[in-house]
């Protein structure tokens, strides 16, 4: 087993991308995340590791340092929360047409404008939807623990090599700035230069005699050419689709009802089953993981079973759109959320589930 | 078992370092545990407090309504918290600076004159610790072992020679606690 630690979440992430052998996290402070680089900044991986941390001068020149380093082969690392992150988007758009990995941290906070330093889920669309202009999708991951936190980190790393894309972790306030018990995976080295160039062909590494020019673009004048470019991405998608979902149930199997949660709202419905168990209503928890690519499948074949979802958000109803659009309309599918940094209670939860749903 | 706990008082009294001991110390004794602090503008100067929760079990929201014990350092958090006591849970509260007593009679509860005693005994900046006794006497959660190993995990190395004050701390506070009446 691995090294046992209580830290907070965005702690986790800071610790899990040096372990993970990460080369490069650019960023700049914003609350509720900024633990992130102050525990880098205290931790000094430049001395344990060789990483370079850096603070930028603002989050678009973190997202440009990120792409020009991506293109590089490096494994790098930016995080935020949500204004950092919009400003971010047309780095991210670049990133996704050019192809290019890394992994980007949203500690989500409340909005719209500079909002709140509370916790919400606010900025699903963004993340889910593209946020930046243009056909692109990022692989979105939801963690509900610090745990997860941790692990996200290099699932992230991963699947941002594995399909050359931009992968987004998309937490919160809340699971940023608590502490839980976190099993620490085991350090893998950063690769050396010889690795990297051996595993990432693409990469601009330099031009040795007997090549062409490896270039790193976004742009092609050329319409058909771009259109292939899409066309590739699209593919890219669907492999995507058909192989890296991720998703957690819990009481399912005799559910006759579905909370449908991500994240922090997950583990409030958790205790909001439990409740209502306790007073004999057979709900279940279906939690997506991966919110790109989306557990269409797996949440239609639950609607084929239950009488009602409850999809509780820290927001106005962005997920749902989703629910919907995978279990169809032959069942009740319901909103709960609170907004701008407002923390739904288990409780209201529970009352929302009896009124909206059964007795709605 | 599963114990849900907010502790509450005023920025600076160590009600957040409180949690992280008792978190850390739960870990040490393989317990799950989560520390969900209140923060932002509230914390600088205002109120502060922290819900902990330690369980056998996989830990669900670590954001709670109702708690089976409140520890209460000010009168904000006692007039806040004392609703969200369950029926049966615990409240313990430091009459320091309390004008309004609790009044509920279907919870059990004690008081700690914690403030008072540290600053008789010259360990005021450790005045929490003696909170957290009185506590751990009315619910030994974490045994004094594992106490100790989580005193050594939260507190950065150059306070580890502190330690021993902590857990005298830790035993005036076992021997302070009183349970009150309400009449």
């Amino acid at each position: 087993m691995g090294e046992l630690r209580l830290m907070k979440g965005n702690e986790a992430v800071a610790e899990a991308a040096i372990r993970a052998g990460c080369d490069g996290y650019f960023g700049y402070p914003i609350t509720p995340q900024s633990e992130v680089m102050e525990y880098l900044m205290a931790e000094k991986p430049h001395e344990r590791t060789g990483m370079v941390v850096l603070q930028a001068e603002s989050e678009t020149a973190s997202i440009n340092m990120l792409y020009g380093a991506a293109g590089t082969g490096k494994m790098v690392l930016t995080s935020s929360s949500s204004p950092g992150i919009s400003l971010m988007q047309e780095g991210l758009s670049y990133m996704a047409g050019a192809e290019l990995p890394a992994v980007i941290v949203n500690v989500v906070r409340g909005g719209p404008g500079l909002g709140t330093i509370q916790p919400s889920q606010a900025d699903y669309f963004q993340a889910v939807k593209g946020g930046g202009h243009g056909d692109y999708k990022m692989i979105v991951l939801a963690p509900a623990s610090v745990q997860e936190m941790c692990d996200h980190v290099k699932t992230g790393f991963d699947l941002a090599f594995k399909y050359r894309t931009p992968v987004m972790i998309l937490s919160d306030g809340a699971i940023g700035q608590m502490m839980e018990k976190v099993v620490l995976f085991d350090p893998i080295p950063r690769r050396t230069d010889e690795e990297l160039i051996k595993q990432n062909p693409w990469a601009a590494t330099g031009k040795p005699k007997d090549r062409e020019h490896i270039i790193i673009t976004s742009l092609d004048l050329d319409p058909a050419g771009q259109e292939r470019v899409n066309l590739k991405l699209q593919a890219k998608y669907r492999t995507m689709e058909e192989n890296e979902v991720l998703y957690e149930t819990l009481n399912c199997e005799d559910a006759e009802y579905a909370f449908v949660a991500f994240g922090l709202s997950a583990r409030i419905c958790q205790k909001s089953m439990d409740l209502a168990r306790a007073r004999g209503i057979k709900v279940g928890l279906f939690r997506p993981i991966t919110l790109f690519p989306f557990p269409v499948k797996q949440l239609n074949d639950l609607g084929k079973k239950v009488k009602g979802m409850l999809v509780v958000e820290m927001n106005a109803g962005q997920m749902i759109e989703d629910v919907k659009l995978s279990v169809g309309c032959s069942i009740k599918i319901e909103h709960f959320g609170r907004f701008g940094g407002i923390i739904p209670t288990p409780d209201e939860v529970v009352k929302a589930l009896e009124t909206q749903i059964i007795g709605g | 078992m599963t114990e849900e706990i907010i502790i509450a008082g005023f920025g600076g009294q160590g009600v957040l370092s409180m949690g992280k001991i008792l978190a850390y110390s739960g870990v040490m004794q393989n317990k799950e545990v989560s520390w969900m602090p209140s923060y932002g503008p509230e914390m600088r100067g205002g109120t502060a407090n922290v819900t902990v929760i330690i369980s056998d079990e996989r830990i669900s929201s670590p954001i709670l309504n109702s708690f089976d014990t409140a520890i209460i350092l000010n009168q904000q958090s006692l007039d806040k918290f004392e609703k969200a006591v369950k029926p049966g849970g615990l409240l313990i509260y430091d009459p320091n600076g309390i004008t309004r007593l609790p009044v509920r009679k279907d919870i059990n509860i004690y008081s700690i004159a914690a403030a008072d005693e540290a600053a008789r005994q010259g360990l005021s900046k450790i005045f929490n610790m003696v909170v957290l006794g009185g506590f751990l006497k009315l619910k030994p959660l974490v045994q004094p072992e594992y106490i100790h190993k989580g005193l050594e995990k939260s507190l950065p190395a150059r306070h580890h020679k502190m330690i021993p004050d902590n857990e005298k701390a830790i035993d005036i506070g076992k021997e302070l606690i009183q349970a009150v009446q309400v009449l």
